[in-house]
């Protein structure tokens, strides 16, 4: 079995960041393990811009951030390989993985990071009535269908879910001639980003239905009509409020899911609330060795955020392996907790003693609160309070902690995060 | 005077600005938190403009699409002839990003760049 410092699960942004900040920290022996083609991951098809203004300080489109690490791996000379499948991880870090060219073969690896993204909530979990016809994606597929291989899904598009890649696809559809009818988003917000409401839906006059849903989908071999009708609080459709919408595509946009199939099965603990791995503050999971980063971790809404995060995973297990995968834990542990309209945080767990000096701590909130506030508490006392004037499910919030402080609070136990009023 | 309240596209932050005007000149804008968000609104009432990202056709490379831009914002109400003139070019492998594809495009003083490597 050949052996590796570092084995990388996943070429996109994550592993991409994750390799290049481990090789910065000293390690020599790193793979990227890659299913597709070419690395890059999601960034490949979204050749939108708007990615990099945080790390880059200007704004790129997919493909020319993919690049600037893709560039760095190149020049690292960081071994990887591509079409190739990682099938099993073993809670003693053995990989398995598959291509073509290789069959099925083990590594053996000091540290994993695992990097596999995410995927799109497919139809059969949405419980749409009706028929299966052909003409229904989901829009990341219909995505990588016209940014990448050049085919149009199709002329007269219905999307369901108002999601970035659901406003992003409706402009870019529009662009190539078709004519997007309607967005129809099942709660009471859209959970993409505003600016692309702005210059994806205002810009070329889409409706955007809020509270609305799909009831009924026509067409047996292929899609020829769906019917939106208004929800009520209990997101139930209110009868009278059907419209009929004739059509020939259906793109979904309805949410993202962690792909932890590989994590679940290596016996990695889980966050029922990301669906990702419960991590501490050194992004390392329940298992000694096995780190998360981006989008298998939870998700993002800004690929920035996926690097910085996978760079701190990239670097923690770098650090891991130099200690000849001996665990440095301190004694005091402490416990990370969202409520009241805080949804989760990332990290779960914060070891005081290694922590970095200053953490971010990543969240989401449940609703949209407006003039609210983010609050942190050390056990029962708050010691950040800080306003927003918009707080949104769809926009990942973060709060920074600083090590001193922690020091500080020697019998501390708990840190929560919760949206306060006032 | 006139009000406008507009969602800068800036950033993801999408701040509400508010832009007030009288005829064409702008005499204040609120809301923003950057200087972005100041020249957005400014730009936006009077000469909205837009980045616009498509795809090319490319001719003997290892991809059949390649992704390009506009290397700077062009006005709004040219895009849809932008996006024929895009449709309608093919490029030849390689091609690397930054590489112009089209040279000022309907005369903006703007190119259309490649993003994507493509060999």
């Amino acid at each position: 079995m050949t052996s590796y410092d570092i084995v990388i699960v996943g070429g996109g942004p994550a592993g991409l960041a994750a390799a290049v900040s481990a090789r910065k920290a000293g390690i020599d022996k790193i793979l990227i393990l890659e299913r597709d083609k070419e690395l890059g991951g999601i960034l490949n098809q979204c050749i939108h811009n708007g990615f990099g203004l945080h790390t880059f300080k200007e704004e790129l489109t997919g493909p020319e951030y993919a690049s600037r690490y893709i560039d760095q791996v190149l020049e690292e000379k960081i071994e990887y390989r591509l079409n190739t499948m990682v099938m099993d991880i073993s809670n003693d870090r053995v990989v398995t993985a598959m291509s073509k060219e290789e069959g099925m073969y083990q590594i053996k690896a000091g540290a994993v990071i695992l990097a596999m993204g995410c995927r799109e909530r497919p139809r059969g979990a949405l419980n749409i009535p009706g028929y299966r016809p052909a003409g229904i994606f989901s829009a990341g597929t219909a995505q990588r269908l016209v940014n990448m291989e050049g085919y149009m899904p199709g002329r007269e598009v219905v999307i369901l879910g108002s999601g970035d890649i659901g406003l992003i696809m409706a402009r870019r559809m529009t662009l190539e001639g078709a004519k997007v009818k309607v967005v129809a988003e099942l709660l009471p917000y859209s959970g993409g980003l505003k600016r692309n409401i702005v210059q994806c839906l205002d810009d070329y006059g889409i409706p955007l239905k809020l509270s609305h849903t799909v009831v009924d989908i026509e067409g047996k071999e292929h899609i020829t009509a769906v019917t939106i009708a208004q929800v009520d609080s209990n997101n139930l459709p209110i009868p009278g409020t059907e419209e009929r919408y004739t059509c020939d595509t259906l793109l979904l946009s309805c949410g993202l899911i962690p792909e932890n199939e590989l994590s679940n099965k290596a016996g990695v603990e889980m966050n029922p609330i990301t669906s990702g791995p419960r991590v501490d503050d050194s992004l390392e999971t329940n298992i000694p060795g096995v780190f998360a980063c981006g989008n298998v971790l939870h998700v993002h809404d800004l690929v920035d955020y996926v690097s910085e995060e996978a760079a701190l995973a990239g670097a923690n297990a770098a650090k891991y392996v130099k200690n000849g995968g001996k665990e440095e834990k301190g004694s005091h542990i402490v416990e990370v907790k969202a409520t009241d309209g805080a949804r989760y945080t990332v990290p779960s767990t914060i070891d005081v003693d290694n922590m970095e000096d200053l953490l971010t701590v990543r969240f989401r909130v449940g609703y949209v609160f407006k003039d609210a506030f983010v609050s942190v508490y050390f056990d029962d006392e708050r010691v950040q309070h800080l306003k927003k004037r918009i707080l949104a499910p769809g926009e990942m919030e973060q709060v920074i902690l600083q090590k001193a402080k922690l020091l500080e609070a020697k019998d501390l136990k708990t840190i929560t995060i919760k949206i306060e009023a006032e | 005077m006139e009000r406008k309240d507009l969602t800068c596209i800036g950033c993801p932050m999408g701040c509400t600005v508010t832009v007030e005007f009288e005829g064409e000149e702008v005499l204040e804008v609120s809301g923003n938190t950057c200087a972005i968000g100041d020249q957005y609104a400014r730009n936006e009432v009077f000469h909205p403009e837009r980045t616009i990202t498509s795809t090319v056709t490319v001719d003997g490379g290892d991809k059949p699409r390649c992704s390009v831009k506009t290397a700077g914002n062009i006005p709004k109400d040219k895009i849809y002839e932008c996006m024929k003139l895009i449709d309608a070019t093919r490029v030849k492998a390689p091609v690397k990003i930054g590489d112009v594809v089209i040279k000022n495009v309907l005369g903006t003083g703007v190119d259309v760049v490649a993003t994507k490597n493509v060999s």
